[in-house]
């Protein structure tokens, strides 16, 4: 009984009493969370491999309440995490445990909805549908839309340059925002854009936009709404083959067609959507194209005619083009579900998120089918293949640690394959923690300071979600290529950030 | 790497060393706007030309230097287009300081810089919503590549897009990578007779429902429409709208000529600033009503952008703009003394001195064309 503690034990518990001190004198009790058993749900994000325990959770109501927090964590020099829905997927709300996590949960209220500017005004706690669901009954949407639209929020949508299925004809997160209005570290009030179409001096909104909480809180965000299509129509096509699917994709872009979304299920994928949502999709097929037209009745029309020209001219072995909303709905459960349903086939799995020029697509799945060989894991993709983005789900069971870690080569390998393609570690859902390593490969020492610099230029102290987005050299120099090019590391359960 | 960019090196080592100020020049076409140029002219033009294009990509990667024109032909031969409609401003042909005599008119570099769009911005978006990476020299000398050539990038902070606008403070941009899209099949170009106040409550009524408004311009009295996209659509959203189709040729003509402000208005705006008077780019929120001003005004992009030509004093204008959530550039003036860009609120004040500190320390890059000081 009360035996001593071990120093870092003691340091800890020493830091947070300090943390908790200060905290309480600027928030009700009900909104400070520290006994573990409170903090536990704050562990980790949608990215669950990675847990962390808080020192303590702040959830503040008000935002003068934020601002004193932020102020209180500023002079101790406590790290900062914002949190919102907590479904991000590269761990950028993974508490720090030296640090306060900060929960916005509570911001949840529209403040502002106009009809005749077509902007909403929202908390950053409000949930991505509930934009839409408010908009509604004006014939407006909010047009992002990531998969976890009915739980995430517009400020973690901000702080991931959040995309979805329709990137390619609406933009992402940045493309739909016009006014981010929060605190800096050292709580005091600043706005970023405005609703007007431009704002005096830098564009910084696309620095704030993905800045994953290492900038800035966000409190507030003025989005754009822009008018619901009419009518909506999809084609479901099947290949027999990856490289004509991924070619069909380049000849409806190169006809000139704009999809209001283009996806692309693997033949493993579309067998557990399948089996999991029973929407009728070809089960013979190599690989499944989902392609969206959307407008007036008489442009959508002629936009299907043109992609079924396009899409048989590849090759297309089979075609189906939905007949009404129930059906175009049922086409994309699939794709709606391809996580949940890979989580009825393995106990775990990781969702990568690599973007790669489109031309590439055949290649990148040549070499995850190479990858499965080699790390003995399983591989099921899906593809934003409008924009080229690929989500390639990784199968393993996180129980046993041999697997977690061939899993994280296996990732780690798909992003560097990705850069040299051409393309990008992250496509829509940051790099957090997940991706540290990965960063090291895309970006040079020079580069990497310069982002070093830009996060110094807001947060001089780097207590803004300390440790995620960008590596340090010297993390860069211990792991950073290493792990794909010599096999498996050899100590697996080394801290990595 | 070519003697171009390892000149351009040069010169950039060589001014921090020296700590001199390089005035960053690509056609010198838009040397008018924002603050006044200082420093030694360093010309862009010889880092030229399109290294990538892939239409079934639907991305253009072009040095800065290349010339705008040049980039824009290229993509039209593929049926492609930068859908914000970039200005075009008349050259001032000044030399170049590698002894070649480079194509007249603005750069790809400057393009970005400046961040300008033209009549489509309030539809289809931004310089800087076209922007997928760039190549930028910094302060230090050092040649960074941020964001890349695909459409979804979210690895670091994002950099290349705020380069558009940025003024050539925070370094040479020395390659870009845009978005490009298809040329929409159809474009109708409608007349309609209306005072403003109705103008600017109909193209927000329009605008939050399904129509292909692509560009708008009020003046005098007379509100020009341009609807593009699926013939389809155009003709449907014609039904609806109503008003007079205006020729093709003519129609085609009026958006090139306010694009590149050598219309009627523009011509006239000119003349008064040459007269003394300023001519004022106020951005604005689209559903603002009338702006009670003296002068000329034209309304652009929805409501969004009023051009007013006035004697009025700068307060006047800032004071305006700031009151309906707005700003106001002085854009073309003689007399720029009331600093072109409005001034910036404490804390963003404070995070663009940093920020010109983190990317180019010694002050190198345009001094005090973005804002005084910086």
């Amino acid at each position: 009984m009360n035996a001593p503690l071990p120093p870092e034990a003691a340091a800890r518990a020493a830091r947070q009493r300090e943390a908790v001190a200060a905290l309480s004198a600027v928030l009700p009790a009900h909104a400070l969370l520290w006994q573990s058993e409170d903090t536990t749900p704050y562990e980790c994000d949608g990215l669950t491999a990675y847990r962390e325990r808080p020192l303590v959770v702040a959830l503040p109501e008000t935002e003068t309440q934020v601002a004193a927090v932020l102020k209180a964590c500023h002079a101790l020099q406590l790290p900062v995490v914002a949190r919102g829905a907590g479904t991000g997927l590269s761990g950028g709300a993974l508490p720090n445990p030296m640090g306060v996590t900060l929960s916005l949960a509570k911001f949840t209220r529209i403040l502002q909805l106009d009809r005749a500017a077509r902007t909403a005004t929202v908390q950053c706690g409000v949930r991505n549908l509930a934009i839409s669901e408010a908009a509604a009954p004006y014939g407006l949407y909010y047009a992002p839309d990531p998969s976890s639209q009915i739980a995430c929020t517009i400020g973690g949508n901000v702080a991931e340059n959040a995309g979805g299925v329709h990137c390619l004809k609406y933009g992402l997160t940045l493309h739909n925002v016009m006014r981010v209005r929060g605190l800096t570290v050292q709580g005091e009030p600043v706005s970023f854009g405005s609703e007007a179409l431009d704002a005096p001096g830098l564009d910084l909104l696309p620095l704030i936009v993905g800045s994953e909480g290492m900038l800035a809180v966000i409190l507030e965000v003025t989005v754009k709404l822009v008018p619901k299509p009419q009518l909506a129509r999809c084609i479901m096509a099947s290949f027999d083959d990856i490289r004509k699917a991924g070619d069909a994709v380049a000849a409806i872009i190169a006809a000139g067609i704009i999809p209001a979304g283009l996806e692309m299920m693997d033949k493993p994928m579309t067998a557990a959507v399948e089996d999991y949502v029973h929407a009728g999709y070809d089960l013979d097929a190599v690989a499944i194209l989902l392609c969206e037209s959307d407008g007036t009745p008489e442009e959508v029309a002629e936009e299907i005619d043109r992609m079924l020209d396009v899409l048989s001219g590849a090759g297309a072995t089979r075609m189906e083009v939905s007949k009404d909303e129930p059906q175009r709905l049922k086409f994309w459960s699939g794709r709606k579900n391809a996580f949940p349903a890979s989580g009825r086939i393995s106990p775990d799995y990781m969702c990568m998120d690599s973007t790669i020029p489109r031309k590439r697509l055949a290649d990148i799945l040549q070499a995850i089918a190479g990858m499965e060989q080699k790390y003995g894991l399983k591989c099921v993709n899906v593809f934003h293949a409008g924009d080229g983005n690929l989500h390639p789900l990784i199968l393993f069971d996180g129980n046993d640690p041999d697997q977690l870690h061939r899993c994280e080569l296996f990732g780690a390998d798909i992003l560097e394959t990705s850069v040299a393609l051409g393309g990008t570690v992250t496509g829509e859902h940051g790099v957090g923690v997940e991706k540290l390593g990965s960063m090291c490969v895309q970006f040079s020492a020079e580069e990497r300071e310069q982002f070093f610099a830009v996060k110094r230029a807001f947060d001089p102290g780097g207590t803004l979600n300390p440790g995620k987005v960008i590596p340090t050299l010297h993390r860069c120099a211990e792991g950073g290529k290493m792990h794909v090019k010599k096999g498996l590391l050899p100590f697996p359960e080394l801290e990595r950030f | 790497m070519d003697a171009a960019l390892a000149g351009v090196i040069d010169r950039v080592r060589a001014a921090r060393a020296d700590r001199a100020a390089l005035e960053l020049r690509g056609g010198g076409t838009k040397a008018f706007y924002g603050g006044s140029p200082r420093g030694e002219p360093l010309d862009l033009r010889p880092l030229a030309g399109i290294s990538s294009y892939e239409p079934s990509e639907l991305v253009i990667t072009a040095r800065g230097g290349t010339p705008l024109a040049e980039l824009e032909a290229t993509l039209a031969e593929r049926g492609q287009c930068l859908p914000f409609e970039p200005p075009h401003f008349g050259a001032d042909g000044g030399g170049s300081s590698f002894g070649m005599v480079p194509p007249r008119g603005g750069t790809v570099g400057g393009m970005v810089a400046a961040g300008l769009a033209g009549p489509a911005r309030a539809a289809v978006g931004g310089v800087r919503d076209y922007v997928l990476g760039a190549q930028l020299l910094n302060g230090r000398a050092e040649l960074l590549a941020f964001g890349g050539q695909v459409m979804k990038n979210v690895a670091g902070y994002d950099v290349s897009r705020t380069l558009a606008g940025s003024m050539g403070i925070l370094g040479v941009i020395c390659e870009v990578s845009l978005k490009v899209l298809p040329v929409p099949p159809a474009t109708l170009t409608l007349r309609l007779e209306m005072d403003a106040a109705s103008a600017i409550r109909r193209l927000n009524e329009w605008g939050g429902q399904p129509l292909p408004l692509h560009a708008s311009a009020w003046w005098e009295g007379t509100l020009v429409l341009r609807l593009s996209g699926a013939a389809a659509a155009v003709n449907a959203a014609f039904v609806k709208i109503g008003g007079e189709i205006v020729d093709p040729v003519l129609a085609a003509a009026f958006w090139q000529g306010l694009r590149d402000h050598r219309d009627e208005f523009f011509v006239g705006a000119l003349r008064a600033v040459e007269g003394g008077a300023g001519l004022w780019r106020l951005s604005v929120p689209a559903t603002t009503p009338p702006l009670a001003m003296s002068g000329e005004q034209l309304v652009e992009w929805g409501g969004a952008q009023r051009w007013i030509c006035t004697t009025a004093p700068a307060a006047t204008l800032r004071h305006a703009a700031a009151a309906v959530g707005g700003h106001a550039v002085l854009f073309r003036a003689t007399d720029k003394s009331a600093g072109a860009f409005a001034p910036l609120a404490p804390p963003l004040d404070r995070l663009h001195r940093e920020l010109k500190q983190a990317f180019d320390p010694d002050g190198v890059f345009n001094p005090g064309r973005l804002l005084p000081g910086l």
